[in-house]
């Protein structure tokens, strides 16, 4: 686990991918985890829906990623339950590697939220009116650029929406400074080695 | 703490430190990590220059990626497959934590060996790179799926930062019907409510049908809560976890096993324990489930009609209903039954424990599957697979056209190896009937054993409860 890019603002591209219940099998399939590897996963990406032929790569023209205006893409706006299913980390390490900040969703699936947060993508809460809504925006002007105020938990639209949004402050923290999660607990250690004597006592089955 | 819930006492019980927001830093008692995320993690660690902080509190075992075919090696089908195995072995033993390697007799699929090891104890928290291993809830542990990253900060420090959940108790009230399992439980829960029904909730099940679930239909009712999409399940230990657990290679023991059965009694929510939101279902109402589409909250009764997306008012919903009815092509309005299917998997973490064996073998004792089905038998474990032959359950199996094989996740998904093929349609006691799950194109139908059994006998979806009638 290493420290992630600080995330306080971004300004990026839009991309609208409004289905519901879209599970990491979809975000990246199982048959492209193929390395024991955090790293160069961006083009397995949606590979089942990105190509019309997965093993030569070939694109389907049809996928929104694939279309001009979408390729430089940082910001998700998806439909509810994004990221349900496996736990797969791979899912949001190939989102990062494609260039994915920020995803903005009603619902997230918790590991995957997790994992987002673990690895410097803010994922972004919204009502599902609120979704709608930014999605017909960008859809009515394809590559168009949201902009996000972490600190002020702010995201705001050209068209002027500005929607304001929750995230838990261990959360923000993280992101906002780019944290390594296990060096900040290790600053507890003592703490944790008191907590852990104490509990040997109440529990003693539970240490072999 | 007088009105607390099973999964606060839990939770206080292993709080280190509050982090502000709701989350707290809690105390992890067990990590279980398997060949395809798991390796990851501790390659991760150890390139970060940081070691387990207890290794005996961590198991490893091969279950995703191995081969489950007789004689098997660390050669696999899936491309790239091998170097999964062997990079996560030696990692393993670098790192000493507890390995149940491939020829291993304690070898299986993580959440099957975790429980019939007594690894996972009443009351303790677990976390596995593994969305399903909300399974152990069903001992009355606190277990949940984490990622890769999560992974190694709970092998360096013990510890996890969570965010409290909210409370859910899903009370089952009554007495299942006949031919009605804990599987069939589940899917008419995320039925009725969604795959999204249950986000942001620690899910306790409780009610009559609940507590009379012998403690492995608890496994496979706490195994679906994240279908359900909730955090974790959990059901609160008894009598019969306690019979369960009790002399496991790694249970307690002497006088360490009274003080913890001691401790293990006061876990149950307190009476006047407040949920943030409880769901009643009459378990009268529960017929056989099955799912015709792409979602497990695409689940109906299977003597009920496929729905038709023109009755969905929501557009984004018919839209997904619609999909889901072409990549089953499966019609609405009618129902299931009937239709002829390629193949038959029992397996998975779901559903491949020794009962669930037994129950399938008893529908298919003397009786062969219906010509040109692909039937496949997958114990959850090697132990599994060895009591089962004891009983002669495999001979039932084998006689009956099915394949008998190696313990692992096998063809529960679609790594790249084994596949069923395009467009074959799959009935399956696994959890997961998401679009190319179990190979691409391939379409499947979520049900419990006596229901795969059942259909693959008569080469199509077969309602079970009808069988002897039909036959
Ligand atoms: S059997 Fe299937 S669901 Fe269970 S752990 Fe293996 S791959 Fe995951």
């Amino acid at each position: 686990m290493s420290a992630n890019t600080p995330l306080d603002q971004h300004t990026g591209v839009a991309v609208p991918l409004m289905r519901i219940n879209i599970d990491t099998d979809a975000i990246i399939p199982s048959r492209e985890m193929k390395r024991v590897s955090k790293e160069g996963l961006g083009e397995a990406l949606f590979a089942n829906w990105r190509y019309a032929d997965v093993t030569t790569r070939r694109e389907n023209p049809d996928f929104i990623l694939n279309q001009d205006a979408y390729r430089q893409a940082s910001i998700l706006v998806a439909g509810d339950n994004f990221g349900c299913g496996s736990s797969r980390e791979h899912a949001v390490w190939a989102l990062k590697d494609f260039g994915i900040r920020v995803i903005v969703a009603p619902s997230f699936g918790s590991i995957f939220y997790g994992n987002c947060v673990l690895n410097g993508i803010l994922p972004i809460r919204l009502a599902q009116s609120h979704v709608e809504a930014l999605a017909a925006e960008i859809e009515a002007q394809p590559g168009v650029r949201f902009s996000v105020d972490l600190v002020k938990q702010q995201l705001s639209t050209p068209a002027g929406k500005l929607a304001e949004f929750d995230i838990s402050a261990a959360d923000k923290r993280m992101l906002v400074e780019g944290l390594d999660g296990i060096a900040l607990t290790q600053q507890r250690d003592a703490e944790i080695v008191s907590f852990i004597a104490a509990d040997r006592e109440q529990r003693p089955w539970v240490y072999r | 703490m007088s009105h607390a819930t099973l999964v606060e006492k839990i939770w206080a019980q292993h709080r280190i430190a509050d982090l502000g927001g709701g989350s707290a830093l809690l105390l992890i008692d067990r990590v279980f990590l398997h060949e395809r995320t798991g390796g990851i993690a501790l390659q991760g660690l150890a390139a970060a220059g940081r070691a387990v902080r207890r290794p005996q509190q961590v198991f490893c075992t091969m279950d995703h990626i191995v081969d489950t075919f007789p004689g098997r090696g660390d050669a696999t089908r899936m491309p790239g497959g091998t170097a999964f195995i062997t990079s996560t072995r030696a990692a393993a033993l670098e790192a000493g934590v507890n390995l149940f390697d491939i020829n291993d007799p304690n070898q299986g699929i993580v959440h099957v060996v975790s429980a019939e090891q007594g690894i996972t104890l009443p009351g303790l928290t677990q976390v596995c790179p593994d969305s399903h291993t909300c399974t152990l809830g069903g001992l009355g542990a606190l277990a949940w799926g984490i990622g890769s990253t999560e992974a190694e900060h709970a092998l360096a420090t013990t510890t996890l930062p969570i965010l409290r959940p909210k409370q859910m108790r899903v009370n089952f009230l009554g007495r299942l019907g006949r031919g009605v399992t804990a599987k069939d439980m589940i899917l008419k829960l995320i039925g009725l409510h969604g795959a999204s029904g249950g986000v942001g909730y620690a899910v306790e099940f409780a009610g009559a049908a609940v507590t009379s679930l012998p403690v492995e239909a608890r496994l496979t009712l706490c195994n679906m809560a994240v279908e359900f999409g909730a955090w974790t399940g959990i059901i609160a230990p008894d009598d019969a976890t306690f019979e369960y657990v009790s002399g496991r290679p790694y249970a307690p023991d002497g006088v360490l096993w009274q003080r913890a059965v001691d401790h293990w009694r006061s876990l149950a929510s307190d009476a006047g324990a407040a949920f943030d939101r409880e769901i009643d279902i009459q378990a009268e109402t529960i017929a056989p489930q099955i799912t015709w589409g792409t979602s497990p909250q695409h689940s109906i009764s299977i003597d009920e009609p496929v729905p038709d997306p023109q009755s969905q008012p929501d557009e984004k919903r018919r839209a997904a209903m619609s999909r889901a009815l072409a990549y089953m092509a499966v019609e609405p309005g009618r129902p299931l039954v009937g239709i002829p299917i390629d193949a038959a998997f029992i397996g998975s973490c779901t559903n491949a424990r020794l009962s669930d064996l037994r129950a399938a073998a008893a529908i298919l004792k003397g009786q062969r599957v219906a010509t040109g089905i692909k039937a496949i038998c997958v114990p959850g474990s090697s132990r599994v697979k060895q009591a089962a032959e004891l009983e002669g359950l495999h001979q039932v199996f084998i006689d009956a056209g099915f394949e008998w094989r190696e313990s692992g996740c096998s063809m529960c998904f679609f790594a790249g190896g084994e596949s069923f093929g395009q467009g074959e349609r799959v009935i399956t006691t696994t959890n997961r009937n998401f679009e190319n799950r179990q190979g691409p194109g391939t379409r499947s139908h979520l049900a419990s054993p006596a229901t795969v059994a059942a259909s693959a006998l008569k080469g199509q979806i077969t309602d079970v409860r009808r069988l002897g009638r039909q036959r």
